[in-house]
């Protein structure tokens, strides 16, 4: 149990420390002042996030690791994250769309643990829920506005969908440790999300003038860790470089 | 040095008198996030939930708090973080409210946008960005005198 336990946790941390340093990465880069702001303020909230779980993962686990440990000195085999949340940005249109993906199933998923049987479970989501709901409605307008924008950023967010969209499937399907915390009632069955995700993606992408592919071919591996895409490796040297090149360093 | 346990009434009043770091206008306590203070025998403890998940001012609050007791003589403390209930701007005081709109931040409601300019009271007013400054503020602008403004985004 306190196996599947941390590995669950570690997906819900991985998900928010790997698409937090995406996000961050347009610090100070972002198209317009205010986009640069929010995507920095989000990629904050996500990293809070971040260490409530894996700050709790380490502790279930009790090795002696805590947020910091599981953040830094882990390399991509030991990561659960969600393929989705790994891909690289793109374009602001690509950014915004992945968020999108993202945050529609993070708040279900978020709703769903506000009544876990785990107390440090439900109160992390209870404190997460109020800032991912921000999240959602900022993606959700923005999505509208660039979809139903002009015809370059229709363009843009079309082709964004198109290529995200066979990542979205791998967070509705279940596996071992999913039905581990199914039963223990700790965690929502991730079958169970979908029809209310898919409701709020036909709805927005309707007001974007988008089409959802019709292929509902999802690639999966991440959140088992079997198989991440080449990206995580890449991104990780970069966040990672500091404990890399100065193991245990402090300040 | 402290020979008797001051009462938890004067501990409560020397944390109203520690200003937040990134809003110094309003205090600790305006801002709701202490939640208790109680004695465990000889050990003061302070529970303080916090604002936003990332919110960076929450070590520098922690340590404000820890320098103030301190400076006041208390010897043995903890600081104990609560998550849940999550802290929500209706735990901001009248007072706190008041001292935000008088430093230029449109406080908080549950209409989920601000009243009106905190400059020039015109209720004209438009939406800027969800985000701000800081993790808990939303940029808007008023239509009237122009100004953008900070708002308190309502949780």
């Amino acid at each position: 149990m306190s196996n599947a336990l941390f590995e669950y946790l570690c997906r819900m941390g991985d998900n928010t420390l790997v698409l937090g340093h995406r996000i961050s990465e347009w610090c100070g880069v972002a198209p317009v002042l205010e986009e640069d702001i929010a995507l920095a303020n989000t990629a904050l909230d996500l990293i809070g996030q971040t260490q409530l779980w894996l700050g709790l993962a380490g502790e279930v686990e009790d090795k002696g690791r805590d947020a910091d440990r599981l953040a830094f000195h882990r390399d991509v085999w030991d990561f659960r994250n969600l393929l989705l949340v790994e891909q690289p940005n793109g374009d602001f249109g690509r950014t915004m769309m992945r968020q999108f993906l993202f945050d529609g199933w993070h708040l279900a998923q978020l709703r769903g643990l506000m009544g876990s049987s785990n107390d440090q479970v439900a109160a992390i989501a209870e404190k997460s829920v109020k800032e991912v709901t921000y999240h959602l409605e900022r993606a959700t307008d923005t999505v509208i506005g660039l979809g139903d924008g002009t015809e370059e950023s229709h363009k843009r967010m079309q082709a964004a969908l198109d290529r995200l969209y066979p990542f979205v499937g791998e967070m509705f399907i279940a596996d071992a440790v999913d039905e581990e915390m199914v039963s223990a009632d700790i965690a929502p069955d991730p079958a169970s999300l979908r029809p209310g995700y898919d409701a709020m993606l036909d709805a927005v992408l309707a007001e974007a003038t988008l089409q959802k592919p019709a292929d509902d071919f999802a690639h999966k591996g991440g959140k088992s860790g079997a198989r991440h895409t080449e990206h995580l490796g890449h991104m990780l040297t970069q966040m990672q470089w500091l404990q890399r090149a100065y193991p245990d360093a402090t300040w | 040095m402290v020979t008797e346990k001051p009462s938890l009434e004067t501990v409560w009043s020397w944390l109203s008198a520690v200003p937040d770091p990134e809003i110094p206008v309003i205090s600790l306590t305006d801002l709701g996030i202490i939640r208790d203070v109680q004695w465990r025998d000889d050990t003061l403890e302070v529970t303080v939930t916090p604002t936003y998940s990332g919110c960076p001012a929450t070590s520098i609050i922690n340590l404000d708090i820890e320098t103030a007791l301190r400076a006041e003589g208390i010897e043995k403390l903890t600081l104990k973080r609560q998550l849940s209930p999550a802290w929500t701007t209706d735990w901001l005081t009248d007072t706190g409210k008041a001292k935000l709109e008088e430093y230029g931040i449109a406080p908080p409601r549950p209409a989920g946008g601000p009243q009106h300019c905190p400059r020039c009271k015109s209720t004209q007013v438009e939406k800027i960005s969800q985000f701000g400054s800081t993790p808990c503020k939303a940029q808007w602008r008023c239509q009237s005198c122009l100004e953008p403004f900070d708002y308190f985004k309502c949780i």
